[in-house]
């Protein structure tokens, strides 16, 4: 993009620039695997309607995940499981939330828009971020990027669905993976947060077998709440305040 | 029930669970150990989904593609590949082992 081209004094532009960039790619990257959302809600019995409205309205792709991988197995009988997991795994997003409020600032309406694009992707990128303004920037640009890509391919997905058959022959799931992978990488400098990451890891697994889809994701919560509190394996007292990951 | 009140009912409560930290006031985030807690939630979440997405299905756990999609994928990061290179790789690796097994 010309960037050896600017000089040093527009370097904060450079880091608004590289923000907004990362913020889009994100987007981009999203949209891979809202396709494999799009076929798999068509294959597990939900139309192109119904499909469309999960992906614009609930927008929290762990949650829409969750829903049609319960009303797959289970029918429509299953029905109140497919919520009650859409809604515990939905949950997390509301602590992303108390860690967003501050960035976003005031007024009812932009904090309502804010709520709406709550969703891993756009806490990650903007909690990278070194000052609160390229916070602000990295939530909204990635916000607005996920959710276009999103809904966009979700469609294409769901039109798709019939076509694709199996979309795991496309490796898309693993897509998705993939994906979430890059939004903790960046979070994993500090002994800290890597233990809590593999504690999280191994109490997802362990739990997996014995307890409902959603579950095991939450329980892995704790890990992060008990080495929290207790705060073991102690991070470098700069990097504790609320603007720093303590990763980036 | 439909499962338009499956998809309604569960979109509003996910959306109502997002705006309820917009009401929390923030000088709770100000004091260490809160803040500290929501920067390791973000971390606990993110590594529980990256396991399940790849070792569960539905409640078996399932060796298969995703492992060397997902090692090749950290590799890449650890090289500072981009994002989006990254995930079309996985996809593309766990395609390609799926093909030949």
């Amino acid at each position: 993009m010309g960037e050896a081209d600017v000089p040093d004094a527009a370097s904060a532009d450079g880091a608004r620039g590289r923000t907004i960039r990362a913020g889009i790619a994100v987007g981009l990257a999203t949209g891979a695997y809202g396709i494999s959302f799009g076929a798999l809600s068509v294959a597990a019995g939900l139309d192109i309607w119904q499909t469309a409205v999960l992906s614009a309205v609930m927008f929290t792709g762990g949650s829409q995940f969750a829903l049609i991988g319960v009303l797959a197995s289970g029918g429509l009988a299953a029905g109140p499981a497919a919520i009650g997991s859409a809604v515990l795994l939905g949950s997390r997003n509301a602590l992303y939330s108390v860690r967003m409020s501050p960035v976003i600032g005031s007024g009812w309406l932009r904090r309502l828009a804010a709520g709406w694009l709550t969703i891993d992707e756009s806490t990650a990128v903007a909690t990278a971020q070194s000052t609160p303004p390229l916070q602000r920037v990295g939530f909204w640009v990635t916000g607005i990027s996920v959710f276009v890509a999103w809904n966009a391919m979700t469609l294409v997905g769901a039109f798709l669905g019939n076509a694709l058959g199996d979309v795991r022959q496309y490796g898309l799931d693993a897509a998705a993976a993939a994906a979430f992978l890059g939004l903790l990488w960046p979070r994993l400098r500090a002994l800290q947060p890597v233990a809590v990451a593999v504690g999280a890891a191994v109490v997802a697994v362990v739990l997996t077998p014995v307890v409902p889809p959603g579950i095991p994701v939450l329980a892995a919560a704790l890990v992060a709440v008990v080495v929290g509190i207790a705060n073991w394996w102690p991070q470098a007292p700069e990097q504790l305040p609320v603007n720093s990951t303590g990763a980036a | 029930m439909t499962a338009w009140h499956v998809v309604l009912i569960a979109s509003i409560a996910c959306v109502a669970l997002k705006l309820v930290g917009y009401g929390v006031p923030a000088t709770v985030l100000e004091r260490p150990t809160p803040a500290r807690v929501a920067n390791l939630l973000t971390v606990a979440l993110l590594s529980a989904l990256i396991a399940v997405q790849t070792l569960a299905r539905g409640t078996a756990i399932e060796l298969d593609a995703r492992i060397p999609a997902l090692l090749v994928a950290a590799v890449l990061y650890a090289v500072r590949v981009p994002f989006v290179v990254v995930v079309l790789a996985a996809a593309a690796v766990a395609a390609a082992v799926r093909a030949v097994t």
